[in-house]
């Protein structure tokens, strides 16, 4: 039963990347054809690797195709038709993450970067401006020398 | 400022004159970097520890406690009715059961659900054909026992999408308001029916 | 006979390893000469190892060994003979072997040209890469050996995955590896660095050549593997923010922020630890790329077969290497002090502030990449992170800097005038000005992508005005303008053409994701399609076997305004052994688009076959952009004043030349 049941567990990994599916039966209003493969390529195939449904093979992916082409020519929004499946699927088949409290990270974490960066930045600028930290300490005596020897090389 | 050639000899006069003090927080900046790395390097060892589960990588259900989706499926050939969410909702607490023909898995946890069906105090367990030829599916429980109340043929994978399915084997438990509580994906083995699901179960009847 | 050579090869190679860490950081400290001279036949004792266990592995997949596990289970015997070359890298144990033969590479170059570095830093380069090959052999060895044999050998092998069966896929390993592998020097140098002490201008010179051979190399893998995604997979993308592409343009991004970072701390003696930072971070971020990739950490369709066993080496790896230089960071650099000071309005302002784009822009990509492991390792919910985002949040990043990097070469060190500069640059507003009313004039729509042009035409004119500039072209006789020609250090022309070949990648990128445009269907022979200006005549549809494949092949006439200009044959294969299809689209490339036919599966229903139709604008200006800026890091790296040792040649030329000497400020 024991190896039966990996084997069952590793076919589990195995069966979400089903057999190819049937043909794209595009839009006829071209409008609403292009409005479809562009929402495609917001929806993340949820069976395969990261990518969208408008780049993959799979059956779910050809359904969810057909679904989208389906609630344009029903005369749902771009919005609407994106909110349809993630209201069934939730935030992973988006391929924007949407803006929520476990995603403030994700969305400000960037701009405060820039922010912060900038600031060092300024602040980088400010602290150059204090002339003390440019002045050199004067030369020693065997660095005279070695300067003495550097400088009488170059005579012609 | 240096010699091209460099030397390991005494260190240039400028970095020996002694810098002014540095303050902490000039101090603490440099320190950030080796800080997010070491978070980081944590989160990715639990991550690594968490591979050996097979159900890390499942997706949670976005239907969690709210009501059943509303659909209507035919038949397969040879049974009376098919399935509608009516039905699911005046059982009260139920399961539902996505499985095909095609599915590997399905067929290893199939005993499971027959063995269950004839337990007398079970919840009735309404099935979900997904994606497949009725065909297929009548001749795949007439080999391997029906243990489903009432069985809903989804040819075009409609009804699922509306439940959030993305493969098979998926199984629902349903409480009695007509409510998803537990998703759960894959095979379903004797261990997650005895440890997980009929507790469940048990604490919804009350 | 091989297989056990190759591993008792590797075996040595280890222990060469070893000595060469040890042995050269003890003389170091020691300031012993004996022992830090050990580094250099340490190191050439590494490379001859590793180089004959390579020279093992690749004789045991052209003969097609079957009792060799990796090759039985990476080849097949009517595979073309290329890919069985190719093979050796493309699977997990043997990418890693041209791993460390890389780092063995580099490390007998250091040996070999590092001539006047100062003993006790070369002694201590050398050791720290003798660390990371002796991690990575350890590795091999204990985890990934592709010496392990079969008993019995099978008959033949599994095949290569087909998809890795491509010219254009066969080398991008290569060329990514000497650029990951190639940040392992600055990041040597930055460590070394750190255990001197000291960072001087000289440091930074040392640092620059390695940095850019590096940041070529992975700049043409990088677009090696674009261009491949984009013939191969069928769908006409090339960039689809996967994790794994992440993993490599992350190293890019802090490898260009470390080239401009090394020159301040070269001309200016300033950003000193910065410099040394971003050395660590572009290495470090290399070593993540391997880990997220061959961990199973992530989920990506480049993603080779994930085994925790090996991510949990991988990742003791990293805290060593990573956290270890990281946290000597946080131990030594407060100490590095830097001298030079600028104004903020100064080519070193300039320079700063690309490099804060640059390292936010990858501080961007990194956050989107990490998110989901992030989130899903905290409570467990799924995001999905995906094109839309980075287009979001890393595109407007880039757009001042691009802004930046025409205006900086224009810039005086120490203080610049900016109005002088924006004065000389009113050409490439002119133009920045134009494309944009063009482009609104002729496509309309969202003014974003021709913003975007237009920032990427302000980029190459302004690259061509400043180097038109530099030989005060049209301003004094063309004579003197060819001498002034002549005369040019090569990395100034270097950095022209880097400059002038982001814009026009750039260009590509934007219009191709902008204005792309696509049709699908069902065509059986006779069938038309249309795509704007063009249609599409399926003329007819048959069978072609291959070496190791069979193939469907459609013959399509392409027209436009009613003439023939092109007959395409798209095709898809089918590849018996593993059982995989590909699709190989047909491709018309001209200078300023790509037509682009993708065949798709037959339909049952109608009798047809599914076809897409793609027209791609401006495309091939990025597999051109990338050529050019390839060429002009090339072209930077064989700069006389680049390679270390010539401080009296460099002295001879001055004195020829003092008028130049004069505009000092110019000189770059």
């Amino acid at each position: 039963m024991r190896p039966v049941l990996i084997l069952a567990l590793a076919l589990l990994l195995a069966w979400p990347m089903a057999v190819e599916a049937a043909v794209d039966r595009p839009l006829e209003d071209a409008a609403l054809e292009t409005r479809a493969l562009r929402l495609h390529q917001e929806i993340r195939c949820l069976v395969c690797q990261g990518q969208s449904i408008g780049d993959s093979n799979a059956e779910l992916a050809y359904d969810l195709r057909q679904l989208v082409r389906e609630r344009l020519s029903a005369g749902d929004s771009d919005d609407a038709v994106l909110d349809y499946l993630h209201q069934r699927y939730g935030d992973f088949v988006l391929l924007e993450p949407p803006v929520n409290p476990g995603t403030y990270a994700l969305w400000f974490g960037p701009p405060l970067l820039l922010v912060i960066g900038g600031l060092m930045v300024f602040l980088y600028h400010r602290r150059n401006r204090r002339p003390a930290a440019a002045v050199p300490a004067p030369l020693s005596e065997a660095e005279r020398r070695a300067l003495d020897a550097l400088v009488g090389e170059d005579k012609p | 400022m240096s010699d091209a050639t460099g030397s390991s000899g005494e260190p240039n006069r400028a970095d020996a004159a002694a810098p002014p003090p540095r303050s902490l927080l000039f101090r603490l900046r440099f320190v950030i970097p080796v800080l997010v790395f070491a978070a980081l390097a944590i989160i990715f060892a639990f991550q690594l520890g968490r591979q050996d589960d097979e159900h890390s990588r499942d997706l949670p259900s976005a239907l969690l406690d709210r009501p059943m989706p509303d659909f209507a499926l035919q038949a397969l050939p040879g049974w009376s009715v098919g399935l509608t969410d009516e039905d699911i909702r005046a059982a009260g607490i139920s399961m539902v059961n996505v499985f095909a023909s095609w599915c590997g898995p399905c067929r290893v946890e199939h005993p499971i659900w027959v063995e269950y069906a004839k337990q007398p105090d079970a919840v009735p367990v309404f099935g979900l054909n997904y994606k497949d030829a009725p065909e297929n599916a009548t001749d795949w429980l007439k080999k391997l026992g029906d243990p489903y109340k009432q069985i809903g043929a989804d040819q075009d994978g409609r009804a699922g999408i509306e439940w959030g399915v993305y493969g098979v084997p998926e199984t629902f438990v349903i409480d009695k308001e007509g409510r998803i509580v537990l998703k759960h994906v894959g095979v379903m083995t004797r261990e997650d029916l005895d440890k997980k699901i009929l507790p469940l179960i048990a604490k919804l009847k009350g | 006979m091989s297989a056990e050579l190759g591993h008792y090869a590797l075996i040595l190679a280890l222990v060469m390893a070893v000595v060469q860490t040890t042995l050269p950081m003890v003389g170091a400290a020691r300031r012993d000469a004996l022992w830090m001279g050990l580094a250099t036949p340490a190191v050439i004792g590494q490379f001859v190892f590793v180089s004959m266990a390579f020279a093992c592995l690749m004789h045991a997949y052209v003969v097609s060994d079957f009792s060799v596990m990796n090759v039985a289970a990476n080849s097949h015997s009517d595979k073309p003979l290329l890919y069985k070359f190719t093979a050796v890298w493309g699977n997990h144990e043997g990418s890693m072997v041209l791993w460390v033969w890389i780092l063995a590479v580099y490390g007998l170059a250091v040996a070999a040209f590092g001539g006047n570095l100062p003993p006790t830093l070369k002694a201590r380069v050398l050791a720290i890469q003798g660390f990371i090959g002796a991690g990575f052999l350890l590795f091999s060895l204990g985890t990934s050996d592709p010496f392990i044999r079969l008993d019995p050998a099978p008959i033949n092998g599994n095949d290569l995955n087909p998809l890795l069966q491509d010219p254009g896929l066969a080398f991008h390993p290569p060329l990514l590896y000497f650029g990951y592998v190639g940040m392992s020097m600055p990041f040597a140098f930055a460590i070394a660095a750190l255990i001197e002490g000291r960072v001087d201008p000289a440091w930074a010179r040392w640092v620059r050549p390695w940095t850019l051979l590096a940041w070529c190399t992975l700049t043409a893998g990088i677009v090696l593997g674009s261009w491949w995604a984009y013939y191969e997979l069928g769908w006409g993308g090339f960039w689809f923010w996967d994790p794994v592409e992440n993993a490599s343009f992350m190293p890019w991004l802090m490898g260009t922020a470390l080239l401009h970072s090394a020159l301040v701390a070269e001309k200016r003696d300033a950003l000193k630890s910065w410099t040394v930072l971003l050395a660590i971070l572009a290495f470090s971020l290399s070593l993540l790329g391997t880990f997220l990739v061959r961990s199973g950490v992530l989920t990506s369709v480049h993603s080779f077969a994930s085994d925790p066993a090996r991510g949990a080496y991988i990742l003791g790896f990293l805290v060593f290497v990573i956290g270890g230089s990281l946290a000597l960071y946080a131990w030594r650099a407060p100490a590095l002090k830097a001298t030079g000071t600028f104004k903020p309005i100064s080519r070193e302002g300039a320079l700063l502030l690309n490099n804060l784009l640059l390292v936010v822009g990858c501080a961007t990509v990194f956050v989107g990449t990490l998110y989901p492991i992030v989130l899903d390792a905290i409570d467990g919910s799924k995001v999905s992170v995906g094109p839309p985002f980075f287009d979001k949040t890393f595109v407007p990043l880039m757009a001042p800097a691009l802004l930046l990097t025409a205006m900086a070469p224009f810039m005086a060190w120490k203080r610049a005038d900016l109005g002088g500069v924006l004065q000389r640059i009113w050409l490439a507003a002119l133009a920045l000005a134009g494309a944009i009313a063009l482009i609104y004039a002729t496509h309309g729509g969202p003014i974003g992508p021709a913003i975007g042009i237009g920032i990427t035409a302000w980029l190459f004119v302004g690259a061509i005005v400043e180097f038109a500039d530099r030989l005060r072209l049209f301003r004094v006789p063309l004579a003197e303008s060819m001498k002034r020609l002549a005369g040019l250090p090569r990395s100034a022309i270097g950095t022209t053409l880097a400059h002038a070949g982001v814009a026009v990648l750039a260009a590509g990128c934007i219009a191709g994701s902008a204005w792309r445009t696509e049709t699908i269907g069902v065509m059986k022979p006779g069938d038309q399609a249309t795509l704007g200006d063009y249609t599409v005549t399926m003329a007819t549809i048959g069978e072609e076997p291959g070496p190791n494949y069979s193939a469907v092949v459609a013959e399509m006439r392409l027209m436009k305004d009613g003439e023939l200009i092109d007959v395409m044959y798209p095709s898809k294969r089918f590849y018996p052994v593993q059982g995989q299809q590909t699709t190989e689209a047909a491709i018309r490339t001209s200078f300023m688009s790509d037509f682009y036919i993708s065949l798709g599966d037959p339909d049952e229903a109608s009798g047809g076959h599914g076809v897409r139709l793609y027209h791609n604008p401006l495309v091939p200006w990025i597999w051109i952009g990338a050529v050019v800026m390839v060429l002009g890091g090339l072209l930077s790296l064989s700069d006389r004043r680049l390679r270390v040792g010539a401080p009296a040649r460099a002295r001879a030329r001055r004195a020829e030349r003092p008028a130049e000497a004069g505009a000092g400020s110019k000189a770059s």
